[in-house]
């Protein structure tokens, strides 16, 4: 871990993170040589303490906090933590990063107070993080970095990165990668763009990320296309965010038409998750719009020979959505379209354009819906 | 008809052979009835009727009583001595206290003492004259007296009176006192029924007594007194009326000198007032009245008396007739023979069954052999104490995870044989020791390291025989002795709670403080401290934790 790269200047976010973490420890020091039991004061990051902002337009910590101390319950938790954030510092001071499952394996040196599982040096990590979100740091700064990389990026952008090692800048032009694509990293903070793209396209699946980025559509559509694979990792949500606020680009989701699509991807993209709800300001992107496929499009683009009925536990994610997702009951447009879906009793897939033809989704439906974004879903 | 048949007896020829049987001849075919029916046992109760006798006669005489025991022998034989340092015996009475069954001086009168019968000493004599055929030979010496009286003597079992061997005046170097040796077939052995097992629980009971113990080995074990004070003398009374019988009623209305019910009722009733006499006349009702004459009622309306006497509240039994050993002298006789972390003693007030008053006291010693104990110094930091290390071979507290010992006392005696059958075992297997934290099994011991002793003191003790082993569980009995293990049983319980409320703090303090030492190297980590910097953060936060549990320690 120890690395000789104190070549390049320490940047704001590193001296807040350090001073942070000292600031914490002299608490606790100081407790200590006044006789007093010390404590450390977090965040409670169960979902009762989750609210959805409207106006920021993303789930958010409510104000409930929790104190860790030295009782029997918490004794190690507390040891562990104080640990794990000394483990953060000197990352940050030696420039160096851990992931989660290194996190948990550096651990194994501390004796007593080692992590038995990852699931528990997770947690302490992800209180850690709840404190430092309180004062604007993310993960990524505290130099915990996820496992799962980000997804694909290509298009009409410039990537600014530097050598770790030099400091020296390296530019990706990321409409010159042929038919591979740019590995979103798993901390993107550093990272400056160029571009004159008119918006980011973030899709669902590889297969369509392919299919557009082969025919190279954000050529003739002027955008940026980026996959998400699914339910966008921290690093692309981050990612997309920091391009789409720099440059202040509209963000188009393009996935499914079924409830997985809408509440899982989409909303976690937009206002960002229940479990993290304590990063959530980083991460959600909340100029993001629902580009579709939407239940209407199905009608629209006649696809209804294309559907699969919806399985019982689509019917129940949608049920469980219109009752106790906070940001869908916060947007009438987005309780009609899964009424309408329900009604419908089906679920479509993006490929399901494909029946119209393999280009058909390039040559006619993108362009159709692009034409009026006022129309997307909020 | 076959030969081996006996012929059929005629009335004439079965008179022939009918005839009386002497006390005895009884007593010697049925030697277990007095408890002399194994050679280990035997040896034990000839030590325990010796003893008893002993003390009896140092107590009425006000003398603290100094014995010595000694059991010599081997292939089988032992010979007894028991000496005392009691008022002797007049010469005259000696063979016939020694060489004669049911002959005594407590038979006859209602009043505590150990000895009850007059049985017990002659038995044992002639225990070792069945089995070894050798007498009783006897060393006695009245205050004053220039020399000593030495006798042998036996039974003669067929008429029941002493048969005397020698007699002689020789010099002792006692100034009074009585010595008696006897040899028999008999055998010391070791554990919860031997002699000295039987002696430690008579020190236990009888902290005013010396008891010097010599074996066969020669190893000398000192019971010394705890107390110099004697117990009251206990005074002798009239029955009390309630649980009387009819028979005994009828019997006493027979054989009394009083010539009116009223003055019968007042005068051969311990608690029973003129108040109370006329009450239980009015509830007999005509026509009896408090001039009738108690002859005549006994073959009339004793029926109608004795459901009146049932009926009416008579005040409880005078307890002064009764000595109990007293809750400080309990407590002294259990923290000198056996060690333990944890006493607690009850007296109970008096009670009566079939009109004999009795008291019940209970102790109860609890042990935690071997395991630690946790002693909280003056800045709230715990520890592990060393524990004690209990004699192993004089354990009379059972072990961890055996069923509790029972020690049993009527009239301050031991009670070693015969457990299952007696009351004091049989309350403690209906009290329920679950609800005070013991484990228990259905109808059975509960399992703890702890010895209970039961204290009966009553005026006639319920034996179930005459060899004195357990006590008749009459309900009245088992109510009081169960009243009083519950009583200790609740301190225990209080007490038990209070330890594992210590265990478990110790648990959780011992746990915290594994994690101590890895705070100190973050904040070192952290804020780049020295090593010194680091463990004085570290001594500090452990005062700290110490200091700041400490109120928690007695809460629940």
């Amino acid at each position: 871990m120890k690395k000789a790269s104190l070549n390049i200047p320490r940047s704001d976010r590193d001296e807040q993170t350090i001073k942070l973490i000292e600031t914490i420890a002299n608490q606790v020091r100081k407790a200590i040589e006044s006789g007093k039991l010390p404590s450390i004061r977090m965040p409670v990051r169960s979902l009762d303490n989750v609210t959805y902002d409207q106006a920021a337009g993303y789930l958010e910590l409510g104000k409930a906090e929790r104190v860790r101390a030295l009782t029997v319950n918490t004794a190690r938790s507390f040891a562990q933590t104080l640990r794990l954030m000394a483990t953060s510092r000197t990352m940050v001071e030696s420039n160096d990063f851990a992931t989660k499952r290194e996190a948990y394996y550096i651990s194994k040196n501390w004796g007593d107070c080692r992590f038995e599982e990852q699931a528990e040096s997770d947690a302490i990590m992800d209180d850690i993080e709840a404190v430092a979100s309180l004062h604007g740091l993310s993960r990524e700064n505290l130099r915990f970095y996820p496992e799962s990389h980000g997804g694909s990026v290509a298009g009409r952008l410039a990537i600014i990165d530097q050598n770790a090692k030099t400091g020296q800048l390296i530019e990706v032009d990321c409409a010159n990668l042929g038919s591979g694509a740019y590995s979103i990293p798993r901390s993107a903070e550093h990272l400056r763009f160029r571009t004159d793209a008119r918006f980011v396209l973030a899709i669902e699946t590889g297969g369509m990320f392919q299919r557009l980025n082969n025919h190279r559509f954000w050529e003739t559509a002027n955008c940026i296309i980026v996959e998400m694979g699914g339910v966008p990792t921290r690093a692309t949500r981050r990612f997309i965010r920091l391009l789409s606020d720099k440059h202040n680009l509209p963000v188009y989701c393009f996935v499914d038409c079924d409830p997985y699509g809408f509440t899982n991807i989409y909303r976690t993209l937009k206002a960002g998750s229940g479990n993290a709800a304590h990063v959530n300001r980083f991460l959600c992107v909340p100029r993001a719009r629902f580009l579709g496929v939407t239940p209407q499009d199905i009608i629209d683009f006649r696809l209804q020979d294309a559907t699969h009925p919806l399985a019982a536990t689509d019917v129940k994610r949608a049920k469980d959505a219109l009752q106790n997702d906070p940001f869908i009951t916060a947007h009438p447009e987005w309780i009609a379209a899964i009424k309408q879906l329900l009604d419908m009793g089906v679920r479509a897939e993006q490929q399901a354009l494909a029946k119209w033809g393999l280009n058909y989704v390039i040559d006619e439906y993108l362009p159709r819906k692009l034409a009026d974004a006022s129309r997307f879903l909020p | 008809m076959s030969e081996r048949e006996a012929k059929a007896a005629t009335a004439l020829e079965m008179a022939g052979k009918q005839r009386e049987i002497s006390v005895s001849e009884f007593f010697l075919k049925n030697r277990h009835l007095l408890g002399f029916d194994t050679p280990a046992k035997a040896l034990v109760t000839a030590v325990k009727e010796a003893v008893d006798n002993a003390l009896d006669a140092c107590e009425e005489a006000g003398l603290l009583p100094e014995i010595v025991v000694e059991v010599r022998g081997r292939f089988g034989r032992s010979r007894v001595t028991v000496e005392d340092n009691g008022p002797g015996i007049v010469e005259s009475q000696i063979s016939r206290i020694f060489g004669k069954l049911l002959y005594g001086s407590k038979f006859h009168k209602l009043s505590q003492s150990r000895g009850q019968q007059g049985m017990g000493i002659s038995a044992a004599g002639m225990y070792g004259q069945l089995t070894v055929g050798k007498p009783l030979h006897i060393i006695s010496r009245v205050e004053g007296e220039e020399l000593a009286s030495e006798l042998y003597v036996s039974i003669d079992t067929a008429h029941n009176r002493p048969d005397l061997h020698k007699k002689k005046r020789v010099e002792w170097d006692c100034p009074h006192g009585t010595r008696v040796e006897m040899e028999m077939e008999g055998v010391n052995q070791t554990g919860p029924h031997s002699v000295e097992a039987y002696l430690k629980q008579t020190a236990i009971a009888n902290a005013h007594v010396s008891i010097t113990f010599r074996d066969a080995q020669g190893k000398e074990v000192v019971f010394r007194r705890s107390s110099e004070r004697l117990p009251p003398r206990p005074k002798e009374i009239k029955p009390h009326p309630s649980g009387i019988e009819l028979g005994r009623l009828i019997q006493m209305l027979n054989s009394t000198k009083c010539r009116s019910l009223l003055q019968f009722l007042v005068q051969e009733f311990s608690c029973v007032g003129r108040k109370t006499a006329l009450e239980i006349i009015k509830r007999a009702g005509k026509p009896l009245s408090g001039h009738s004459y108690p002859t005549h009622i006994a073959h009339a309306q004793a029926g109608a008396l004795h459901r009146a006497i049932q009926k009416t509240p008579v005040r409880a039994p005078r307890t002064d007739c009764i000595v109990s050993i007293g809750e400080a002298q309990l407590l002294e006789g259990l923290h000198k023979e056996l060690p333990a972390d944890f006493y607690t003693v009850t007296t109970r007030p008096a009670a009566a069954y079939r009109g004999n008053p009795f008291q019940v006291e209970v102790g109860i010693a609890f042990a935690r052999p071997g395991q630690p104990e946790i002693a909280v110094d003056a800045s709230g930091r715990m520890r592990n104490k060393k524990s004690k290390d209990v004699d192993a071979a004089q354990e009379l507290i059972a072990r961890k995870d055996e069923p509790v010992r029972i020690l049993r006392f009527a009239n301050r005696v031991p009670l070693l044989y015969q457990q299952s059958s007696c009351a004091i075992t049989k309350s403690v297997i209906q009290t329920n020791w679950r609800a005070y934290g013991l484990h228990q099994s259905k109808g059975a011991l509960p399992i703890a390291p702890m010895a209970i002793l039961v204290h009966v003191a009553s005026v006639w003790v319920p034996y179930t025989s005459e060899s004195k082993e357990a006590i008749e569980p009459y309900p009245e009995l088992v109510k009081e002795i169960k009243l009083g293990l519950q009583q200790c049983a609740r301190r225990l319980a209080h007490y038990l709670q209070h330890e594992l409320n210590l265990q478990r703090e110790y648990d959780s303090r011992s746990y915290i403080e594994k994690y101590l030492p890895h705070i100190g190297l973050a904040l070192q980590e952290i804020l780049a401290l020295s090593d010194d910097e680091r463990d004085a953060a570290v001594t500090k936060l452990d005062d700290a934790l110490h200091f700041s549990r400490t109120p928690q320690r007695s809460a629940s």
